[in-house]
């Protein structure tokens, strides 16, 4: 049997490796860089456009010089080291400059006050925003708390101006943070459901903390949604309609009639105020981030709303929302911050003269609520119609059926859309500049700009700003992002 | 026999204006309705108080459009002094408006197609430039790209006369383009086109409009019809006979051969700008607020006209790819008769609410000192003449009928193009 040829193999030959070309980075140039001609162009093309722009920018960035107090002193800096005629980055401007960038001409004594405000939002958002995920919360709190801690401790030791400082305790503005934060976290830790309550308050807290004056004021304002409340609880009897207008009607009444006697009152009997700080004082991103927050919080009720009544089947509540929308749209933002600054004092009675800032936030409210319609409506456009007829068939009325089934699906649709309204009126808070307002972008620069020891500088600031913008806007996409994947229910 | 039971009494009760659902619609609709002409009278009274308190009575008075304007535009498209009226102010601004949000969009509808077709390009590296640039792009305020390009084209570019030789014969700055663009740090000094012949102009009321131009765009029109008709009725011979004609030189010649014809005939040439004294003539002088507004507005529109771009590729699924495939179609007909027509559908209505973001946005002009609709009209107009009310009005309509009638253009595309449902 020895002689008997075998044509089928029996042993298997030993694994080769893939050819040199389909493995490792040489396949995946093969495949990502070069897969035709046309590819490799585009990459030989691209790959000189990185080149050539790392070349045009690195000898500007590399002679950056972070120590100068002014222009002329930067450049004399940058003309010993790197030799004549050489340009570079002066990003002292910054270092000088910064605080101005981040507060405007808010007081330097009360820096801490702006820093823990802003600081007091995320901790009033992470209800909210993380709800259902702790570890993600417990980082970001953690995160904020001690860039809180810091900020405060640099701005009360380092940024005080000797002529703000006169009766201003260090300690005593660094113990108060402290111990915010400490209650917070002890709520965080020991009942993380309450911290909802905080989130409820913090729109008082917040302005209070900024704009400061009598704590009556804030407080006698979020006292008119527990009258509403109760209002609401009274009218019980009385049916759901009734308990609509009751709900609806007695706040408005007591913010009108009630409030300002009422805080009044108060501030006699327990006067307790601090320092007030005008809104001529605000600046910077403290005035950006309060326009754009104030914004995004008024809006998105107010724009579900409207959306709401777009899609109505009464005729004039959908004819009265979509003539808003649609005049909101249809109109640059710039005219609707004129009208806020030149003419809505004349649509008010005599004599009544409200905060600029408050006009701009309302405006820029009215703005995005209507983009945020359109997104909603688009959102409530996409749900099948299977969604309403089967809150119809299980008998849900109007305000059951959008609570329970319509709406949620529909928010979830629109996140993303939402969120790019945001980071859009975000960005547009620039625009304040024109209404007398001092944005970061453009009226913080054209003071460090018109001051001696600046005069002529030009990239440095503007480099600044929009990395600041993109940071918060870029965030904010991600947030979106991880949150179209949290909510995402269906299993593909 | 059954008794019929009395059907019960249709009796009007107040109480079903509550809770009878015929009837609560109408009611809420006339209360909302009572509650929404209260406030807007509230308003006007407001308003007519406000205004007699300050002197400015009558309170609509829009007679301050035939005064004299008594300011400059430096950039216009229409004969404008500082003698003219604010309406032709207006006019002035309104058009500068529409030319900057034409050139916007078309340049941003270029550089967004190519960038989002790109971004999904094999090649690793232009596709994270591609991203770069978008997300850069779009995470950092409008006004800041305008003010950045305005200070490139200030501070970086050489002024006039650094294009003038020196002793040596060696000039500080040179033109581009074969020596035809100057970029100085005041203005863009581009060719002029000129006719030999010239038809002269007509004039329509307010503006002079050259004959020539309109002669051109009759022709370039007329081009366009005959080309259409020249396709149908090559489709009407594939539909009879199964063979299409060849139609590409007929169109070429259909689509060109009358317009080179005319400019030929005309004597049409470009004059290109020439250093004279201390500045440029002889070209287009385009002030350098136009151009920074222009290129800030093409570069911030065209990051997300890139992103809807490509969204509208990666929604047509790759079935349909297959599926023309497998039809036999070749790629090219792949993408023109099925991918196109589905991608473009949507594309397009986001495409538009970009092009009326970016008429929108223009009125941050103000920015860079280019006189638009809100420079004049809303800006020293208003200023001029302290008719906040009037003024703002009369802008807020415009850019208001701007917007509808490019949102009404765009309903009627949807419409056209929507998927045929239940």
């Amino acid at each position: 049997m020895n002689n008997q040829v075998s044509y089928v193999r029996t042993q298997m030959l030993a694994q080769q490796p893939p050819p040199g070309r389909e493995m490792g980075a040489v396949k995946w140039m093969r495949e990502n860089l070069f897969a035709g001609p046309i590819n490799s162009a585009l990459t030989i093309l691209g790959a000189a456009a990185v080149v050539w722009l790392i070349a045009s920018a690195w000898p500007w960035l590399a002679a950056s010089v972070w120590n100068a107090s002014t222009l002329s002193e930067c450049r004399e800096i940058i003309a010993a080291s790197w030799g004549e005629g050489h340009h570079g980055a002066c990003w002292a401007v910054i270092k000088d400059r910064w605080q101005q960038y981040a507060f405007g001409f808010y007081p330097s004594d009360l820096y801490w006050r702006a820093i823990l405000a802003l600081g007091l939002l995320f901790f009033a958002l992470t209800p909210v925003l993380f709800a259902a995920n702790r570890r993600v919360a417990n980082r970001v709190m953690g995160v904020v708390s001690l860039v809180v801690l810091a900020f405060v401790t640099v701005a009360e030791f380092r940024l005080i101006d000797p002529a703000d400082a006169a009766a201003h305790s260090i300690w005593a503005a660094i113990l108060t943070v402290t111990l915010v934060l400490a209650v917070l976290w002890a709520v965080h830790i020991f009942a993380p459901s309450k911290l909802i309550w905080f989130t409820a308050i913090y729109p008082g807290l917040g302005f209070w903390l900024l704009w400061g004056g009598s704590v009556w004021l804030p407080v006698v304002a979020l006292a008119g949604f527990v009258i509403g409340w109760l209002a609401f609880r009274a009218a019980q009897p009385f049916g759901g309609p009734a308990q609509l207008v009751a709900m609806l009607l007695v706040p408005v009444l007591w913010w009108i009639y009630g409030a300002g006697v009422a805080a009044d009152v108060l501030n006699r009997i327990i006067p307790f105020s601090i320092e007030a700080v005008g809104s001529d004082k605000f600046g910077g991103f403290v005035l950006a981030i309060t326009i754009g927050v104030a914004g995004i919080a008024l809006s998105l009720p107010f724009g579900i709303v409207l959306a709401l009544g777009r899609q109505s089947n009464m005729f004039l509540v959908k004819a009265l929302s979509v003539c808003f929308i649609e005049f909101i749209r249809g109109v640059p933002l710039i005219t609707l911050l004129f009208t806020a600054s030149l003419l809505l004092n004349y649509f008010l009675p005599p004599g009544t003269n409200f905060d600029i800032i408050l006009r701009v936030i309302i405006m820029v409210t009215l703005f995005a609520a209507a983009y945020i319609a359109e997104v909603i409506r688009g959102g409530l456009a996409a749900l099948p119609r299977g969604q309403y007829e089967a809150a119809d068939a299980l008998g849900l009325d109007y305000w059951k059926a959008q609570r329970l089934i319509i709406l949620p699906q529909a928010l979830k649709i629109s996140i993303p859309g939402i969120v790019s309204t945001f980071i859009g009126m975000f960005k547009d808070t620039t625009l304040v500049v024109f209404v007398g307002l001092l944005d970061p972008l453009k009226g913080i620069t054209d003071i460090v700009r018109a001051s001696t020891d600046w005069k002529g500088i030009y990239w440095e600031p503007y480099i600044f700003v929009a990395a600041i913008f993109f940071i918060f806007n870029f965030s904010m996409s991600r947030y979106a992002m991880y949150l179209e994947r949290k909510l995402k229910t269906d299993h593909r | 026999m059954a008794n019929v039971h009395d059907v019960p009494k249709d009796t009007f009760r107040l109480s079903m204006l509550l809770y009878d659902t015929r009837y609560r619609s109408l009611t809420i609709q006339v209360v909302i309705f009572m509650l929404f002409m209260a406030g807007i009278a509230w308003l006007i009274d407001n308003t007519v108080d406000n205004l007699r308190a300050l002197g400015k009575d009558p309170v609509f008075d829009y007679s301050f459009l035939g005064n004299r304007a008594g300011y400059d535009i430096s950039q216009r498209l229409i004969e404008y002094t500082n003698d003219s009226t604010h309406a032709r102010a207006m006019l002035v601004g309104l058009l500068n408006t529409l030319l900057v949000s034409v050139l916007g969009c078309i340049a941003a509808t270029i550089l967004g197609v190519f960038a989002g077709v790109l971004r999904l390009s094999k090649s690793w590296i232009v596709a994270r430039l591609m991203t770069v640039y978008v997300e850069v792009t779009r995470n950092v305020p409008l006004l800041l790209w305008i003010l950045l390009v305005y200070a490139v084209f200030t501070e970086a570019m050489p002024a006039p006369n650094a294009f003038r030789p020196n002793a040596e014969g060696v000039a500080g700055a040179s033109m581009i383009l074969g020596d035809s663009v100057a970029i100085t740090n005041r203005y863009t000094a581009i060719p002029n086109p000129m006719y030999v012949r010239d038809l002269g102009t007509i004039s329509l009321g307010i503006v002079h409009i050259s004959v020539n131009f309109l002669v051109l765009v009759a022709i370039i029109a007329g081009s366009i019809w005959a080309n259409r008709r020249i396709l149908a009725h090559a489709a009407a011979v594939q539909e009879a006979t199964g063979v299409r004609p060849t139609t590409w030189w007929k169109s070429l010649l259909t689509l060109f051969g009358p317009v080179v014809a005319f400019l030929w005939f005309m004597g049409f040439h470009l004059e290109y700008p020439e250093l004279k004294g201390f500045n440029f003539a002889g070209g287009i002088n385009v002030t350098n607020s136009l151009m920074a507004l222009w290129l800030a507005l093409t570069l911030y529109t065209a990051a997300f006209i890139a992103e809807i771009v490509r969204a509208g590729i990666q929604a047509i699924s790759k079935g349909q790819t297959e599926a023309a495939f497998a039809l036999g179609l070749r790629p090219g007909r792949t993408m023109s008769l099925v991918i196109l027509p589905q991608a473009l559908r949507v594309i397009i209505p986001p495409l538009i609410s970009q092009y009326l973001n970016l008429t929108k946005n223009s009125s941050l002009a103000i920015a860079v000192g280019y006189l638009d609709l809100r420079g004049t009209l809303g800006g020293i107009t208003l200023n001029q003449t302290g008719r906040e009310l009037e003024a703002i009005l009369l802008m807020a309509g415009i850019y208001l009928t701007i917007s509808l009638i490019i949102s009404g253009a765009m309903n009627v595309y949807n419409k056209s193009v929507k998927l045929k449902e239940r």
